[in-house]
């Protein structure tokens, strides 16, 4: 509010990169839900723990909407991460509990279908020049119905040490509330959270300061550019996808280790999901500018309005898909009006990232 | 010498033809089908529940089912032409407006014995409700400038949720024969109906291509958006009017569906229909970033998606397990149908051509 009153906005509006824009305006979003949230509907949205289980139950969802935003920010797009992210779960449940196998070789599968899925689609994509989404479209499939083919029926791992795994709960120090009993009980993550935050902060530094980063960015904001500028195109390319298909593998696990079964129907939705986090994030599909600190922040956006639809009685079904849909069309509204206001506004000056 | 050449020519022609993958599509499934049984084509002539004479067999279900796809594939078509992008709320939109229909149909009561409306301007409301579906999805697009396919993904979210708002979350069921007549047999027509529905959307897509300059306009406005301002056409109106024409085939394909089983389940109603309609438009050779489209070729590609269902079914691929080797059949293609592969090929063909004359 006191920026609006500071002259400068406009002026300092109009020296933010496109991807700090974006950025700031969905962190903002997310603080005043969220506070409107504590505020409004009370009880629940005061103890940590709720917004650790937003943490809990999307850390796959953050792992792949990170690997999303990469593509998306290179110009491409990838459909396929909920269908590896299934094929990953029933893989690793069939590995633990029909081959006795142990929890370190099932990672090692999960991150093998990742590398497979993003070096085949890389290569389609980048070095064959095929669109992108028909790529993806065919890996989805592909991911989807090998699920059913290595198990048809879903079942639960009773893997010791599986368990053991899953059940890990991190007690997050000074953070908690008093329970019923009143018992404080801290807040606790699962192993999942470390691994979603782990990766955003990898890919948050990998981003903004090396060079392959960059890369991304050259060559989702004009390709011809990146080609004269002596960037190799097709091989930027190609890495994008292979991240985001490895990312979705390890998204895959980490969704397993939350719900602890393999179905054939885990994971649905979840690369749309991955792609409206990343836009309510910030990213453009059409390349070039985004972040995945953004992409953290749609997705827990877009969790914090579910749980604000369920928590506040509208408990039909219905409600969850709308006001998603809701928030997603306003955001999309307000980063188109902003865009073009500020292209106005540069009026015919040089564009910065 | 003049005779080869020509030849020649025609063959490399063939592969740099829109039609060529979706026809080789079709000659390899039937050359399949012929190798594992000829069987597959017969067409029987059979008496179905309801004492009518019917048109049966493997062909005629082609026909059938993958008549919604292809009239989905013509609005699809036009709005890749002109926009670049696609249109992934089809399938949601289709569930709102096959409830619209149903919602006038049943009126108040959820189960009725006889329909309260005539199906005609229950399928007006159908239409208008797609309609406006396909405004919202264009004004987005068009004057707000956002991908097409993030626009949609708005309505692919709501759309299922929307439907069964509509209708209150109840399941009505239409008990009039009369209503399932659009998903199945009219009395006396052995032919399946979807088909001669899509036969008269294709027909009247062709008119309209014809004698209107629809096809152009979305043309050079999917080539180069401001060259088209600058000749005097509006890019926003063209957008967004693709996006209305395609409510409308969504319309007829949610008559379609709700009358196939003469109620609607929200959440499984044309699942995963936008895919297999974005891919009968990527196997009829259209580029997906716009431009040029060829409209015979996404209906034919339509109808390849049914047949290599149909073909996958008959060897008794279970329904779940499908996805894969349709997968395999799509990868195929688009890496032969790939701008660096065809070049090659071509390549080939003129080398062969040259080293020909050299020894000519």
């Amino acid at each position: 509010m006191s920026k609006k009153k500071n002259g400068g906005l406009g002026d300092r509006i109009r020296k933010m990169s496109d991807t700090n824009l974006l950025l700031t305006i969905t962190i903002i979003v997310f603080f005043v839900m969220y506070i409107c949230a504590m505020v409004f509907q009370g009880a629940g949205f005061l103890k940590p723990q709720t917004f650790c289980n937003i943490l809990n139950n999307n850390a796959a969802l953050i792992i792949s909407a990170c690997g999303m935003s990469i593509v998306m920010i290179t110009g491409g797009i990838d459909i396929s991460v909920g269908g590896v992210a299934a094929l990953v779960s029933m893989c690793c449940a069939v590995h633990l509990d029909y081959q006795n196998g142990n929890v370190f070789t099932a990672v090692l599968i999960a991150l093998g279908i990742g590398l497979a899925f993003g070096v085949i689609q890389g290569l389609l994509v980048a070095y064959l020049d095929i669109q992108p989404f028909i790529v993806s479209l065919a890996g989805m499939f592909f991911a989807r119905g090998m699920t059913t083919i290595v198990n048809t029926k879903p079942f639960n791992v009773a893997h010791e040490g599986f368990k053991a795994v899953k059940e890990t709960r991190i007690r997050i120090p000074g953070l908690g509330s008093v329970n019923k009993k009143g018992v404080f009980v801290n807040a606790y993550v699962e192993i999942g959270v470390v691994v979603a935050l782990l990766v955003v902060l990898i890919f948050f530094i990998v981003l903004r300061w090396t060079k392959q980063g960059r890369n991304f960015y050259a060559v989702g904001g004009s390709r011809q550019s990146a080609l004269m500028l002596g960037i190799n195109v097709k091989r930027t390319r190609f890495y994008s996808h292979l991240i985001c298909s490895i990312l979705a593998g390890i998204g895959g696990f980490v969704y397993f280790m939350h719900v602890g079964s393999g179905s054939a129907s885990h994971a649905q939705g979840m690369e749309m999901n991955a792609i409206a986090s990343s836009i309510i994030g910030g990213t453009m599909l059409t390349g070039g500018v985004g972040n995945v600190i953004g992409t953290l922040f749609g997705v827990l956006s877009l969790s914090t309005i579910q749980n604000i639809v369920t928590s506040a009685g509208f408990d039909k079904a219905w409600w969850t898909g709308i006001t998603v849909a809701g928030m997603l069309c306003i955001f999309l509204v307000i980063q188109s009006v902003l865009m073009s206001w500020k292209k106005k506004a540069m009026s015919g000056g040089d564009d910065n990232l | 010498m003049t005779n080869t050449s020509k030849k020649q020519f025609q063959i490399s022609d063939l592969f740099r033809s829109q039609l060529m993958i979706p026809v080789i599509a079709i000659l390899i499934l039937t050359i399949f089908n012929l190798i594992i049984g000829p069987s597959f084509f017969n067409i029987r002539l059979d008496h179905n529940n309801l004492g009518n004479a019917v048109l049966s067999g493997n062909l005629i279900t082609i026909l059938d089912n993958g008549s919604e796809l292809a009239i989905l594939a013509i609005g699809m078509t036009l709005v890749t032409a002109a926009s670049g992008g696609q249109d992934i709320s089809v399938g949601a939109t289709i569930a709102i407006a096959g409830s619209a229909i149903l919602k006038i149909l049943c009126g108040s009561d959820p189960h009725p014995e006889t329909m309260q409306a005539p199906i005609i301007a229950a399928f007006f409301v159908g239409v208008i409700a797609a309609m406006l579906c396909g405004a919202f999805n264009g004004i987005l697009v068009a004057y707000f400038r956002i991908q097409p396919m993030v626009a949609t993904l708005i309505l692919f979210t709501a759309g299922r949720s929307i439907a069964a708002w509509i209708n209150n979350n109840e399941l009505p069921i239409i008990k009039d024969a009369e209503f399932g007549y659009f998903g199945g047999f009219i009395p006396g027509i052995a032919v399946p109906t979807p088909f001669l529905i899509a036969v008269v959307c294709v027909a009247i897509i062709f008119l309209v291509m014809k004698f209107t300059n629809l096809g152009l306009y979305t043309q050079s406005v999917g080539i180069n958006e401001n060259a088209a301002r600058l000749i005097g056409l509006n890019p926003v109106l063209i957008k967004f009017l693709t996006f209305v024409i395609l409510g409308v085939c969504v319309a007829v394909c949610g008559l379609i569906k709700v009358s196939r089983i003469s109620s609607i389940n929200y959440s499984v109603i044309a699942k995963d229909i936008e895919m297999d309609a974005i891919l009968a438009v990527a196997l009829g050779g259209n580029a997906l970033s716009g431009g040029k489209f060829n409209m015979a070729a996404s209906i034919l590609g339509a109808y390849v998606i049914q047949y290599l269902t149909t073909t996958l079914y008959r060897m008794k691929v279970p329904a779940d397990a499908l996805p894969a080797y349709k997968a395999v059949v799509v990868i195929v293609l688009v890496v032969l149908s790939a701008p660096t592969v065809r070049e090659f090929f071509s390549k080939m063909g003129r080398k062969t051509r040259s080293s020909r004359r050299e020894a000519a």
